[in-house]
């Protein structure tokens, strides 16, 4: 089928704007004005890096060794993609080049989403240095057992569509060790450190909304159909997951402002923002599993308890920075969870939950991934950030860090209004004349 | 009365600030500020060239302070701000004519 084909280089393109920009924008935008460069950086680097490893033994790792029931993927069974056929399998089952990247695009984000949560401390070559050591122990392996015929897809025949566990649940769970270990912001939570733009936040939230269609009814696609599905399978799994999709996000973001209203008095702009996020976070492991009233259900709850629960972090004192604990790993864990009440065979997995009569299957087999994932992801994280934390180490100095993570990281500012002063003194002056750097006296300027 | 103005380092700013609440000062007005002193800047490579660069970040604080207080408080800034490192800043104290509170019109050292 055309159609297929077509669509999952749709839906691929979509998922990668999601990383970037939309990621990018959504988390700049609640940064500090000195620091938003960087957070974009920590977004489009995850992306660079994520896709090179992903490509060199990502593939291999998640996707080798099908229906083996093992805990990993060998990663050189397909090192380099080597085997992969880029234009069919044998079988005439979808393309598998454009599988790939569709794949390659989810871990990119998942690994760009925990960035949220140590926002504005940490040296850029350290994040980049976590991020292929994280995908390989976290992602790939918990990938493999999701979607990859792994030991969960063998033991517990639990509904993940678009990434509840390997997603959300991951990145959440790695943002809340990251936060722990590699510690506060300077002055935090003394100082209020409020977004400086949230028009980049909005502007991010609705793209990633915009992209998400490509995350969860691609995902749905490429697991359900194939090449030479009818077109009637096409058209029913699409509709359902685009409809599941738009309902829940509504419904968490008016979940969210409710709350909040009732709370603190405001329906504010980044609680829509966020809201939008939980919902789409909680739809993501629901979108082929629930029927409409599930997706209504399941959005509103998790956008009213995020937004509650993304308050917890003071009490914990943990600076989750931009509240990766508080939506993500929230949010996926009650998406993931809910399922074993919402599931109905109406709905293109075909299962029914609890409360449409299949008893407490479902519920178990949900909880028990959310819970291997929390483990296998928390251990390894905490392994990953203390062997960075007493090796190259992870903070940025407490001067660089007030002073603009922006500029002493990256050498810019996103809003030069002022200038600093000075003047050109190497290259690029296209006069003659122009004074060497000896007449300068660089020496004396250090 | 006396104004106390200082050119501290941004990071400081929090130690400044409660060390001269914990003195007694009951306001003060912030600013974020560039300049130089005798640190003069530093030179940067930007995409393929070098530039100098004269202007720093540096944080602006002034303190309205009754005249017995003055020398005091400059204390307290310069305890709280000093790194030891070149570039942190300057404290000077200039007299003041009048003060007058906006809300109540009091006047003088009632206004402080």
């Amino acid at each position: 089928m055309d159609g297929y084909y077509a669509f999952m280089l749709v839906a691929t393109a979509l998922v990668l704007m999601m990383t970037v920009p939309a990621l990018a924008l959504f988390y700049g935008g609640m940064t500090r004005s000195r620091s938003v460069l960087n957070m974009m950086m920590m977004s489009y680097g995850a992306f660079g890096i994520g896709a090179i490893v992903f490509v060199l033994w990502g593939w291999s790792m998640g996707w080798g060794g099908a229906g083996n029931g093992q805990l990993i993927g060998n990663p050189f069974e397909m090192f380099g993609l080597s085997g992969v056929s880029w234009h069919s399998t044998a079988d005439g089952t979808g393309s598998p080049y454009v599988g790939v990247l569709f794949q390659l695009t989810f871990a990119t984000i998942t690994a760009a989403l925990i960035s949220g949560a140590i926002a504005d401390r940490v040296k850029f070559s350290s994040w980049m240095v976590f991020v292929p050591l994280w995908l390989t122990l976290c992602y790939f392996p918990i990938a493999h057992n999701t979607w990859g015929g792994g030991f969960i897809y063998s033991h517990l025949s639990q509904q993940d569509y678009a990434g509840g566990t390997v997603v959300h649940i991951n990145a959440g769970i790695a943002g809340g060790v990251l936060a722990l270990i590699i510690g506060r912001r300077r002055n935090w939570p003394k100082e209020p450190m409020k977004p400086h733009n949230l028009t980049l936040t909005m502007a991010g939230a609705g793209l990633l909304w915009f992209g998400w269609y490509g995350f969860n009814v691609g995902s749905v696609v490429l697991a359900g159909d194939t090449a030479e599905a009818s077109t009637a399978q096409f058209m029913s799994e699409t509709g359902f997951t685009f409809m599941n999709t738009t309902l829940a996000t509504c419904a968490a973001m008016l979940g969210w402002l409710l709350v909040e209203r009732l709370m603190h008095g405001k329906a504010t702009s980044l609680g829509a923002a966020s809201g939008i996020v939980a919902g789409l976070v909680a739809i993501t492991p629901a979108c082929g599993a629930v029927g409409l009233a599930g997706a209504i259900a399941i959005g509103a709850i998790t956008g009213a308890v995020c937004a509650w629960a993304v308050g917890l972090k003071f009490k914990f004192g943990l600076d989750d920075s931009l509240d990766v604990v508080g939506v993500h790993l929230v949010g996926g864990l009650l998406g993931t969870i809910l399922i074993g009440f919402f599931s109905t065979d109406v709905a293109p997995g075909g299962v029914n939950g609890l409360f449409y009569g299949g008893g407490f299957e479902s519920l178990i087999n949900q909880t028990g991934a959310a819970l291997f994932t929390m483990v296998w992801t928390g251990v390894f994280t905490a392994i990953i950030a203390y062997a960075i934390k007493f090796t190259i180490g992870w903070r940025v100095s407490e001067d660089e860090e007030v002073e603009g993570i922006d500029y002493n990281e990256h050498g810019e500012s996103a809003y030069e209004l002022a200038g600093r002063g000075g003047r050109m003194t190497t290259a690029a002056a296209p006069t003659p004349s122009r004074p060497s750097a000896e007449s300068l006296d660089l020496e004396g300027a250090k | 009365m006396k104004l106390v103005t200082a050119i501290i380092k941004p990071h400081q700013l929090d130690e400044v600030k409660e060390a001269l609440e914990a003195f007694g000062i009951q306001g003060m007005t912030i600013s974020e500020a560039q300049g130089y002193g005798r640190q003069r800047g530093h030179s940067e490579v930007y995409r393929g060239a070098e530039y100098t660069v004269d202007f720093v970040p540096k944080t602006r604080l002034e303190v309205l302070v009754d005249d017995m207080d003055a020398t005091s408080v400059v204390d307290v800034v310069l305890k709280a701000a000093q790194t030891g490192r070149i570039g942190d800043g300057k404290v000077w104290v200039t007299p003041v004519e009048e003060v007058a509170r906006v809300r109540t019109g009091e006047r003088g050292v009632e206004a402080i």
